[in-house]
């Protein structure tokens, strides 16, 4: 069972929210004694997911928040949108799709950077992300 | 407000002036630590001359151009207060005393005419909530413009082009490559090149706290212009959690030298342009 230690949302809304909600994660991380290189996967992963938000979704919201299963702790992000939603979430998936000549690496690669990665998504609804990385994972 | 009210508070000025002073030096927030009385005294006295002086219209509009001296006055007050280290509360406190003062003296003064009181009351009570508003407005303002002169500040000095040895420019880069930052820095370099006949540049990137794909993209674009001037870029300062996440990325920098120190990326140009550093045997 995944507990809530600690909660905390910040809006994002233009390029200038991407630094300063990057900068609480890695407050978050270096809270709960993250290693270096888990908090350089995290906050890269975060910053993928940020873009893509602000780029493709319109802006949203992320959700910070600090959890505990067992003996672990962890962070877990989740970034909402109220954007176009994603039609085929496997092709958007694939390393090299973009839709925005891109490297088209920002989904694949978060998912390989972090523990547990989700993706749902409804068109004309909007995309939920949420990503964890524990603390020796 | 009839000229009779703005004459009535112009001929009790004095009084005024003293009440005002007085919820002042009563009041807890008093600094008089930042502002001997004297100097509070005068100042008072000059924003309360100009204000009176244009108290003489049937309404008060703190946005008309009879106001500008008043205004003025107001922000340069709360300005010089913001730089002494006033709070905004007790700036704030400032104004709003002086509204009470004149509202007691309107008090005072007009003892039979209940609705001409409250005519008058209600404008002044308006053109000071004005007149507070502002002194916050100008306070955040001040706040503002040195935050916005850092900014610049910091995009300017962060992004130098250093020549570190003929024909090789190094380029430090730190905090977040965004796109403006790249414009900058990929012109500055391209510049440089040209400027010093440059053929090796260093992209050191040992104060960029993530690399992420836009990041990547970024550097990519920079190398590949810096090839198309016909000079060689090495990217440097990979920190070994970058290294890793750069690879779980998947990000593809085959194609790019990239070497873990800024004195490797050195000694690698050195080596291209054939220069050979030695200690000397004997000492000079
Ligand atoms: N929040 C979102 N809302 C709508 N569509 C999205 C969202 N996030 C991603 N997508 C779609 O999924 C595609 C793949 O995303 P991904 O982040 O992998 O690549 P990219 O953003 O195009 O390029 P890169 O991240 O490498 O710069 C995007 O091109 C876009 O079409
Ligand atoms: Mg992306």
């Amino acid at each position: 069972m995944k507990l809530v230690l600690n909660k905390d949302v910040m809006s994002i809304e233009k390029e200038q929210d991407v630094v300063p909600f990057r900068n609480r994660v890695k407050e978050y991380a270096v809270k709960i004694g993250m290693s270096l290189v888990n908090q350089t996967k995290l906050i890269t992963a975060a910053s993928e997911l940020v873009r893509n938000m602000l780029k493709y979704g319109g802006g949203g919201v992320t959700i910070i928040e600090v959890i505990s299963q067992g003996r672990d702790n962890g962070i877990r992000l989740v970034f909402q949108d109220k954007g176009p939603g994603i039609k085929d979430i496997s092709l958007a998936m694939k390393d090299g799709y973009s839709s925005g000549k891109s490297l088209g690496i920002g989904l694949p690669g978060a998912k390989r950077l972090v523990n547990e990665f989700d993706i749902k998504s409804t068109l004309g609804e909007g995309t939920t992300v949420s990503i964890i990385k524990w603390k020796n994972g | 407000m009839s000229k009779d009210i703005g004459k009535l508070l112009q001929k009790n000025k004095k009084h005024i002036l003293e009440d005002w002073m007085t919820r002042q030096l009563a009041d807890a927030t008093l600094r008089e630590d930042l502002m001997s009385n004297e100097e509070l005294r005068e100042q008072s006295n000059e924003l309360l001359n100009a204000l009176l002086k244009n108290i003489t219209d049937h309404t008060i509009d703190t946005q008309s151009a009879a106001f500008d001296e008043v205004n003025e006055i107001i922000s340069g007050i709360s300005i010089s207060r913001a730089r002494q280290g006033f709070t905004p509360r007790e700036t704030g406190i400032y104004v709003f005393s002086l509204k009470d003062a004149l509202q007691k003296s309107l008090e005072g003064e007009i003892k039979n005419d209940p609705q001409l009181l409250y005519d008058s009351s209600i404008q002044v009570n308006k053109m000071m909530d004005d007149l507070g508003i502002m002194t916050f407005e100008t306070f955040i303002k001040g706040r503002e413009e040195v935050i916005l002169r850092q900014t610049s500040e910091i995009t300017e000095i962060s992004t130098p082009v250093i020549q570190v040895w003929e024909g090789i420019l190094a380029l430090p880069i730190i905090g977040t490559l965004d796109s403006a930052r790249t414009q900058v820095v990929m012109e500055n370099l391209l510049q440089e090149i040209v400027e010093t006949g440059s053929t090796i540049a260093i992209l050191d990137i040992s104060g960029v706290p993530a690399v992420d794909s836009l990041v990547a993209q970024h550097l990519i674009k920079t190398v590949a212009a810096t090839r198309l001037m016909g000079a060689e870029c090495i990217i440097s300062g990979i920190r070994p959690e970058i290294a890793q996440t750069i690879v779980h990325l998947g990000i593809d920098l085959s194609n790019i030298v990239t070497k873990a120190s800024l004195a490797s990326a050195l000694k690698y140009s050195f080596g291209l342009l054939q220069i050979q550093v030695k200690k000397s045997p004997n000492k000079v």
